[in-house]
């Protein structure tokens, strides 16, 4: 009974798969299925979560759309597969889905030991705190003997103890492994910090407290959290794609094109943005796309900001460092010529 | 006359004793104190419609917001399955369903269950994933919600079901191998959580293929489950082999019945019958167990549940969604407990019958 199962499975698998030919491009293979595999969250409010209708929503989903109109000339030619942390580089190692886009901090470890490449930064984030208002505190430095309301498990309790060390200070941490739990005793007062990414603590301020104005965010920013798209190891032209593919969103919000307004501009005489709808150039011919390759992702998905402003600003995040570096801020692309 | 009876009813069941007296006035006083502010939460000052979540917050604490179950209940349902097209996983658990309590009713049971099941399974196939008779075609990674944990329980329960007897037979078998392999098995399986089964699954099994060739995800979640539901279903059938009194077996021998018709006929029929309470008890268990998907990133109902309390809007009525997920495990569950009581209490009778 067990093998005809396992046969079974194998067999749909094949025919699921019928042209992965082990010596083709990821590229090739993406386009011969006609979609783009996509891993994402489960659920993270801004980045990748199901709406009330059941559609996709998030920067990290607009990534994966922005990389199918990049290669398809159609951003709907993508599925989304939602994966858990714990899943999520087996299911890109063996090739379950083509593109990682689930909120992943990029770390030496990940990009070498793990077989994984990643293709840039989508949103920079940082662990911070979050204090009630009323407790009148300016700055992390002056929390010391606070009680913090944390999370276990994550980095985020290791950097909370290395900041408090580091800086002399010490703490009483009051660890709750649910997150539904762990605001209510934030707000019910059982603790006067709470600390996790600075996009959730944006997004729980504006969301559950009662008035958002009440709680303030501390400036410091005690952790590094680049998070970006990722590809596996061994296939150059689809990480290079990916990478260009985020450049390109960036880029086009620099030049000024956006998704209303690139139809119109696309015949400008700027030479950038001739080479960016790919008028002049062949850009799109050395990733092994078509020419209009940026111009279908702005047209289709929109630029970075466009991204941004859809699906972050609503829940309270300002650009901050994630504005251009024109703005002063850290989002920066290559030249695209 | 009547009131003395109610009384008299009083006095035998509540207050007998005085433990039980202490009791009865103990639970009564709990309930008045619980129930009131519980109604008043549930029902009066709850919250039914609403168009976003701010009346929800106006109210806080105050009553219950039953207005997220009711944006979000065709998530909660159906998950991320394209919306147009939500009356098709709806029409699949109709069948499903019907396809069950065809199967429960003793009178229906004859051959034409199994070309019956065929037929509806193959229906639901069509439904789900569409491509033909200009259905559009929808990808078994978009399956969520309600379908997904009956489909889950279905060909976990139907596929396991045969294996398990199969193995329980093999355990009690002569030949070593067999009695080895089965053993093995069994114990094997029934060694680590479930929750291990399905990380082996979903983690570590897409390392061991060949590059590039994968195995749906959900197939492989469904393999491991039927796997688990094997070992603990085989467990219950043996015990049900082992009631059989010895005077069966050599009966069928004196016959001269060979082992298969010994067994189909003869044993596995009794045997069965006395394993329906732990079979029913296996069954809702798995039911329930299917919800362990949530962490391999399968939208089951509880994980369409947990997702649809991630959006900031709705976050923070976690204990209207998951009343409302205990309402919908409830119903089913009850179902099943209700009707394995019945059905125990018929054959009973029927043996009774057949013993006069």
């Amino acid at each position: 009974m067990r093998t005809i199962m396992l046969a079974a499975a194998a067999s749909l698998a094949l025919a699921a798969a019928p042209d992965r030919a082990a010596a083709q491009t990821m590229l090739a293979a993406v386009k011969a299925k006609g979609y783009v595999q996509c891993g994402v969250n489960t659920g993270l409010a801004g980045f990748s979560q199901p709406d009330s209708r059941g559609q996709w929503k998030g920067i990290d989903v607009d990534l994966c759309r922005a990389v199918a109109a990049a290669v398809f000339g159609d951003a709907s030619k993508v599925r989304f597969t939602p994966l858990t942390a714990q899943q999520r580089f087996t299911a890109l190692q063996s090739g379950e889905v083509d593109v990682l886009s689930r909120n992943t901090t990029w770390t030496a470890t990940r990009d070498s030991s793990l077989g994984l490449n990643f293709a840039g930064v989508i949103y920079y984030d940082g662990q911070g705190f979050m204090v009630p208002r009323k407790l009148g505190v300016k700055s992390a430095k002056q929390l010391n003997g606070a009680t913090v309301c944390v999370q276990p498990g994550t980095t985020t309790e290791l950097n909370l103890a290395d900041y408090f060390r580091a800086n002399g200070m010490t703490f009483k941490p009051v660890v709750i492994e649910k997150l539904e739990e762990v605001l209510n005793a934030y707000f019910a007062g059982r603790c006067d910090v709470y600390t996790t990414d600075v996009s959730g603590l944006v997004a729980v301020r504006a969301s559950r407290a009662p008035n958002p104005a009440d709680h303030v965010i501390l400036p410091e920013v005690i952790s590094k959290e680049p998070l970006g798209p990722v590809v596996r190891h061994g296939d150059d032209q689809w990480f290079d794609i990916v990478k260009w593919t985020l450049f390109a969103l960036l880029e086009a919000e620099e030049l000024g094109l956006s998704s209303k307004t690139i139809e119109q501009n696309a015949s400008s005489a700027n030479p950038s943005i001739q080479r960016f709808v790919g008028a002049t150039g062949d850009i799109g011919k050395m990733l092994g796309l078509d020419n209009r390759w940026a111009f279908n992702v702005v047209r289709l998905v929109g630029n970075y900001g466009e991204i941004f402003d859809a699906n972050l600003k609503p829940l309270g995040f300002d650009r901050g460092i994630n504005n251009l570096w024109t703005n002063g801020g850290l989002m920066y692309a290559p030249p695209i010529r | 006359m009547r009131g003395v009876t109610v009384l008299a009813w009083l006095r035998a069941n509540l207050f007998s004793s005085w433990p039980n007296a202490l009791l009865t006035v103990a639970t009564l006083w709990l309930l008045w104190r619980a129930l009131p502010p519980f109604v008043d939460w549930a029902f009066l000052d709850a919250i039914w419609v609403a168009p976003d979540s701010k009346a929800c917050r106006a109210a806080a604490g105050e009553g219950a917001c039953w207005a997220f179950v009711a944006e979000k209940h065709r998530f909660i349902l159906f998950g991320t399955y394209p919306y147009e097209e939500h009356w098709r996983p709806a029409a699949a658990c109709a069948i499903l369903v019907a396809l069950w309590v065809a199967s429960g009713l003793r009178r229906l049971w004859s051959w034409w269950l199994a070309p019956m099941w065929a037929a509806g399974l193959a229906a639901v196939g069509v439904l789900m994933w569409g491509g033909v008779l200009g259905l559009p075609f929808v990808e078994n990674q978009r399956w969520g919600g309600l379908i997904l944990t009956l489909l889950l329980t279905t060909f976990g329960l139907a596929i396991a079901f045969p294996v398990a007897i199969l193995l329980a037979l093999g355990r009690r078998s002569g030949m070593p191998v067999i009695q080895g392999l089965c053993v093995g098995f069994i114990e094997l399986v029934r060694g680590v959580p479930l929750i291990s089964l399905l990380f082996m699954a979903s983690v570590m099994l897409p390392l061991f293929l060949p590059e590039r060739v994968t195995i749906d995800k959900l197939l492989r979640a469904q393999i491991a489950m039927i796997l688990f539901a094997a070992a603990y279903l085989a467990e219950v059938v043996r015990g049900g082999l082992q009631a059989i009194p010895r005077g069966q077996y050599e009966a069928a021998d004196a016959l001269g019945l060979s082992y298969w018709k010994k067994t189909l006929l003869v044993v596995l029929p009794q045997a069965l019958r006395i394993s329906i309470p732990p079979l029913v008890n296996t069954f809702i268990g798995f039911f329930k167990d299917t919800s362990l998907v949530l962490i391999i990133g399968l939208f089951d109902l509880l994980s369409t549940i947990k997702v649809s309390l991630t959006e900031p809007a709705w976050t923070g009525f976690g204990v209207e969604a998951y009343l409302f997920a205990a309402l919908v495990y409830l119903v089913f569950c009850l179902a099943m407990s209700r009707y394995s009581q019945n059905l125990e209490r018929e054959l009973a009778r029927a043996e009774a019958g057949r013993r006069t």
